[in-house]
């Protein structure tokens, strides 16, 4: 069995029984990587120097018997995590020079785990995306089908995963970033609870959505690096102080007597038929393990599109106004005047779907129209928010497709902003209400990966990663490679 | 929901975004059609409802102690800066 196919789980236990180095690991999947860079385009910077510095590190670390519990681990970071020495970009121009004074409290928080950061891997821009076709850097292609997306904004963390260059990389989810791609690629994807993973360093899009997560080949892998990210910190403001469980010590907890609701509102006639057949298999699955199925509705549900699409270009316009060309950052070449430093840095820093959303945001926060569209939309926002609350009043996980569709052509739904944001209309209500979601693979359409959703109560990752894993244990379809990957 | 080149200007003005003239239509009817997308809000009935700025109930902000806790590194940090001399970031002249 190639380094390549192991999982993260199973290259640990390679690593502490001396069956292969770190270095060999790092120098493996560093090839791989270089190797994919022109068919997949998934990683704006390789970290081959240091990665294999630090992978030396690690190897002596494990010679000597104390290890940490990620020791010699490689993974990459999704490129808007802040790199201490290494260039960030955000898959953006205005950042393309940016060289991070620190670290963030996920990559520090990794680093200590004793992980190998081997890369950053590309993204849309500045998170704004469903495709990962807005990153200045270049879409990143599906290894699925290379004329297809892979998904966004974690287009490059999800192509990674899924033709096994890395075997995790963090990722981040705003509006459906890291289950959205993940889905499209066949691979895990977690979403964790908003304030369960720090947002310190982690460059923001929109404060009361964005969250970091993992994404894996499979919901163990996930589990052994989210158990390493979560956590309270002090540097981000909406950190929450809950003590993180060992969701590692959990993933075999039996399931039955399970109560999952299906989501009325999310088979409707949008989703593609044979995606549904998929997910429909996947639920069958699941009531033989024992689980019980009702359906549930969330009437208010249809409406997260629209509020997102006012809430997170309200929020982005405000993150984004730090990028003026004063301090970091792209700045244009002989401004006139101050105004002109301001417009023009950021005219030219910022790509087409940015500009769009800060100026949308723009609008719907300026006055006369601040009650209208923004406060309106955090009206109804609550409303969904209770929706969900009372679903989980009568059950305990939400389960439904992550997609409409599965993976799209590059360039077939670039023209119309609003048929690109309805990729995410399964996936944004988990944002809206801070719940933590996963999509699994759960099988192809027509050779392409669909995923199934799974959403919990605040704070019950360990349920959600039990409860694919106790999917992962009946099924293969977290195991299936892209043919020129395998 | 149609915005007019008058309103794009000024959404742009106030966003600091310089756009090219034959930017300009483009985002019109992008920024429209958005607008005209996020309309659907206005079928919500939401007499009695607050407004909802945080996912997770019950939280307020969480204050520090007022203690200083950071070192100067400003060299570390400008050393991303355009412009830089003397500690202090270069701009075009900013008072006439």
């Amino acid at each position: 069995m190639s380094l390549h196919t192991k999982t993260l789980a199973q290259l640990a236990k390679g690593l502490r029984a001396r069956e292969f180095s770190s270095v060999e690991l790092a120098r493996a999947f560093l090839e791989r990587m270089e190797a994919s860079q022109p068919a997949l385009n998934a990683f704006i910077t390789v970290m081959r120097e240091q990665a294999l510095a630090d992978a030396q590190a690690a190897d002596r670390e494990l010679a000597s018997g104390a290890t940490r519990p990620l020791t010699g681990l490689p993974i990459v970071h999704k490129d808007l995590f802040c790199t201490a020495g290494v260039r960030t970009t955000c898959g953006s121009r205005m950042l393309d020079n940016f060289v991070s004074p620190y670290d963030a409290t996920v990559v520090a928080k990794l680093k200590a785990a004793g992980a190998v950061t081997l890369g950053k891997s590309n993204m849309d821009e500045f998170a704004m995306g469903s495709s990962n076709e807005t990153s200045y850097f270049g879409p990143v292609r599906n290894p699925w089908n290379t004329t297809l997306v892979p998904g966004g904004s974690s287009g490059g963390s999800a192509a990674a995963v899924a033709a096994r260059l890395v075997p995790a990389a963090t990722a981040t989810d705003t509006g459906g970033s890291i289950r959205q791609p993940a889905a499209l690629c066949g691979v895990t994807g977690v979403k964790p609870t908003y304030g369960r993973v720090s947002r310190y360093g982690m460059i923001a899009f929109a404060s009361s959505l964005d969250q970091g997560g993992v994404i894996a080949a499979t919901a163990e892998d996930a589990a052994l690096v989210l158990r390493e990210m979560a956590g309270f910190d002090g540097n981000d403001s909406t950190s929450v102080d809950q003590p993180v469980p060992d969701y590692i010590a959990t993933l075999g907890t039996p399931l039955a007597g399970l109560k999952i609701g299906l989501l009325k509102e999310f088979f409707d006639k949008g989703l593609d038929q044979e995606n549904e057949r998929r997910v429909r298999e996947a639920l069958a699955v699941y009531e033989k393990l024992g689980a019980r199925l009702r359906e549930v509705s969330l009437p208010n549900l249809p409406l997260s599109v629209p509020v997102y699409y006012v809430v997170a270009p309200a929020e982005c316009s405000s993150n984004l106004a730090r990028y003026d060309g004063v301090r970091y950052g792209h700045r244009c070449q002989d401004p006139r005047d101050l105004m002109d430093l301001y417009k023009r840095s950021r005219g030219e820093g910022f790509g087409a779907e940015v500009k769009r959303r800060v100026m949308t945001g723009t609008y719907v926060l300026s006055a006369g129209y601040y009650d209208a569209y923004y406060l309106k939309a955090q009206k109804v926002r609550q409303l969904i928010n209770a929706d969900f609350s009372r679903a989980f009043g009568e059950v305990d996980v939400l389960m439904g497709p992550t997609t409409p569709t599965p993976a799209f052509e590059i360039g077939a739904k670039t023209a119309d902003p609003i048929t690109m944001y309805l990729n995410d209309i399964y996936t944004i209500g988990a944002n809206l209400a801070g719940l933590p979601a996963v999509s699994v693979p759960c099988g192809f359409v027509g050779g392409l990966p669909v995923g199934l959703q799974i959403v919990g109560r605040h704070f019950s990752e360990a349920k959600l990663l039990n409860v694919a894993h106790a999917f992962q244990r009946e099924t293969d379809w977290h195991t299936r490679i892209p043919e020129h990957y395998r | 929901m149609s915005l007019t080149r008058e309103q794009i200007e000024n959404i742009a003005h106030l966003a600091r975004l310089a756009l090219r003239p034959e930017e300009l239509p483009v985002y019109q009817q992008s920024l429209s059609a958005i607008l005209d997308f996020v309309g659907q809000l206005d079928r919500a009935d939401t007499g009695n409802v607050a407004p909802m700025a945080h996912p997770l109930p019950g939280l307020s902000q969480r204050l520090r102690a007022d203690l200083v806790t950071e070192s100067d590194r400003h060299e570390l940090y400008q050393a991303n800066a355009p412009q830089v001399a003397a500690g202090l970031y270069l701009v075009p002249k900013v008072i006439e």
